[in-house]
């Protein structure tokens, strides 16, 4: 069980999933909060549904507020960043590219991506929290090599 | 200031009796920087804006450290310093944000920051700040 918890993780690391920043979080835990970035992860996505949401809303309207959606994706890419989310925060900076290019049809186009980057991350934290959890707190603790 | 230079030991600051205010409106952030500072032994508390900080230090609360968010609504990062500084309040501010060009850090820079680090946040980054500003020496 352990074993497949290392590799689960090592596959998010070598596919791109996440970066360094996730090790940092998991060094953060310890007895007080041994869930501690299950907790975080969950705040982020939470988060991020509220963000997708804004976003989703403002590109219906079909008039494109290019500052406004720069902005949502702006908190967007630095949640991202802060837990480590490697691919999501590589959409948000090209959707903020077009963004700034006034590119309406990139950042349609961006953003679709992104939601799917999102939502597979998604599903892979949860498969690997789960099995985390089932396996104890040691395998979490140490970095993929 | 790497990891690999700190050493896995990390230092426990409780005795220093430091006190730090985090000021970030992302609670992914407040939550890891909460993390890092309790991980450190430096009790803190958290308010979601510029203006949330000025009004802590309005109503006479007090931090040795300041980590400081750039972008928030009602109050920004930098309007919030520039405030503090005007008020007189000479606590130690950390600017700390996702903006890392130049000019974004020279302007925060000199609205009276006394540091500056580039998110995300980590122990290292943390102890860098620390060191700098004279709160931790490393032995």
């Amino acid at each position: 069980m352990q074993r497949q918890v290392a590799l689960i993780k090592q596959s998010l690391f070598d596919q791109g999933y996440l970066d360094e920043q996730f090790m940092e979080l998991e060094e953060l835990q310890d007895d007080a909060n041994p869930n501690f970035v299950e907790e975080v992860s969950a705040l982020y996505f939470k988060d991020s549904a509220r963000l997708i949401n804004n976003i989703d809303q403002a590109l219906e309207r079909g008039t494109f507020d290019f500052n406004r959606l720069d902005s949502y994706m702006h908190q967007f890419k630095g949640s991202s960043t802060s837990i480590g989310a490697s691919k999501v925060k590589a959409e948000c900076t090209t959707f903020r590219e077009y963004c700034r290019a006034g590119n309406a049809e990139g950042c349609l186009r961006t953003f679709q991506q992104l939601k799917k980057e999102h939502s597979t991350l998604r599903k892979k934290l949860e498969h690997y929290f789960q099995l985390a959890r089932q396996a104890g707190p040691k395998e979490t603790a140490r970095r993929p090599k | 200031m790497t990891r690999d230079q700190v050493g896995e030991e990390l230092p426990n600051l409780a005795e220093s009796k430091l006190t730090a205010l985090v000021v970030d409106d992302s609670f992914v952030n407040q939550t890891i920087h909460q993390k890092l500072l309790n991980r450190l032994g430096i009790k803190n508390d958290v308010v979601t804006n510029g203006k949330e900080a000025v009004d802590v230090y309005c109503s006479g609360g007090n931090y040795d450290l300041i980590l400081m968010d750039m972008d928030m609504p009602i109050m920004n990062g930098i309007q919030a310093t520039k405030r503090l500084r005007e008020m007189g309040i000479e606590s130690k501010i950390a600017g700390v944000t996702t903006r890392a060009n130049e000019g974004e850090k020279k302007e925060f820079m000199e609205a009276g920051l006394n540091d500056f680090q580039e998110k995300p946040l980590t122990i290292s980054k943390l102890l860098s700040i620390l060191h700098k500003l004279n709160f931790y020496v490393q032995t």
